[in-house]
């Protein structure tokens, strides 16, 4: 058994017991938790796939920032698990025959069509992976990477309009009224005769 | 050495289980979206496993759209489940039945 066979069924066992564990803990953080092992091990896939780019955009992307927005919201809600996993244990035969008859149509399917396929040979050390995906995204597919920093903006703009909110007891500053206002509206000069002296 | 099949098998399995995790699991809001990043990972690793063994790299564009709706996906259907906690303090599914559906 070589290297890369041992490399691709420790990750690949990771990765399975990983999502095992994403579904079934008890804890919505342990969750989390499992699922960011759940991409590291993915993203050592990858790397063994030689798709340098994305195995490292999966753990900065996903693990850096999708994961951490989970975890953030996850502790910030203030939430009652009891309820939550009632009918666990009523719904655990449905979903395993569920994903028991899922994995044997794909095994049907998957093992009889592509197992004779043959193995590429490995570039070399002068291949790079990021320059070559550069260049078909950049020539080839260069209105849907546009597109995809469209769908960026839209999300941006959408997460911060829903979450926004307007609090009418809340002091704060109007910086826009305060450079505005002139010495007009707040100086006023009265004349007044001056005080008699007795 | 590793054949395609492998990878295919191993994200069938992945995909499989975050199926039944939708199934179990399907009171939990926060989980019900953990399971769908885990489908779409499952997703990816088809794509990249096709993109090696066929020598295309249209493959790992692919992917990369996917990454990018994915977490744009994350983030708007985090800001509802805040919302949502906001306005009916729980993020229960059978508790948002207000459209009678």
């Amino acid at each position: 058994m070589g290297f890369e066979q041992i490399v691709f069924y420790v990750f690949s066992a990771t990765l399975l017991f990983a999502g095992t564990m994403v579904i079934t803990v008890r804890n919505p953080v342990h969750a989390a938790m499992f699922l960011v092992l759940a991409f590291f091990s993915s993203s050592a896939l990858w790397l063994l796939l030689e798709a340098e780019f994305l195995a490292i955009v999966l753990v900065l992307v996903y693990v850096g920032a999708v994961m951490v927005l989970f975890l953030f919201v996850v502790m910030m809600l203030d939430i009652n698990l009891i309820p939550l996993r009632e009918g666990f244990m009523r719904y655990l035969p449905v979903g395993v025959m569920i994903a028991l008859v899922v994995i044997a149509m794909m095994a049907y399917v998957v093992g009889s069509e592509f197992s004779g396929h043959s193995i590429p040979a490995r570039h070399g050390a002068d291949y790079n992976n990021i320059a070559e995906l550069g260049r078909i995204l950049y020539t080839d597919y260069v209105y849907p990477f546009e597109l995809a920093a469209v769908i960026l903006l839209v999300a941006i703009i959408a997460a911060i309009s829903l979450t926004l909110r307007r609090r009418p007891m809340v002091k704060h500053q109007d910086p826009d009224a305060q450079v505005k206002v002139k010495k007009e509206d707040r100086l006023r000069v009265v004349k007044m005769d001056a005080e008699k002296n007795n | 050495m590793i054949e395609l099949s492998s990878y295919l098998i191993v994200s069938a399995i992945l995909f499989a289980l975050s199926m039944a995790g939708i199934f179990i699991n399907r009171k939990n809001m926060i989980i019900l979206l953990m399971s769908i990043e885990l489908m779409l990972l499952a997703v990816n690793i088809n794509f990249v496993a096709f993109s090696y063994y066929l020598g295309d790299t249209a493959g790992q564009v692919f992917v990369f759209f996917i990454l990018t709706v994915a977490a744009a996906e994350a983030a708007i259907g985090l800001a509802i489940l805040v919302v949502l906690f906001r306005n009916r303090r729980t993020i229960n599914v059978q508790d948002m039945d207000s459209l009678k559906g």
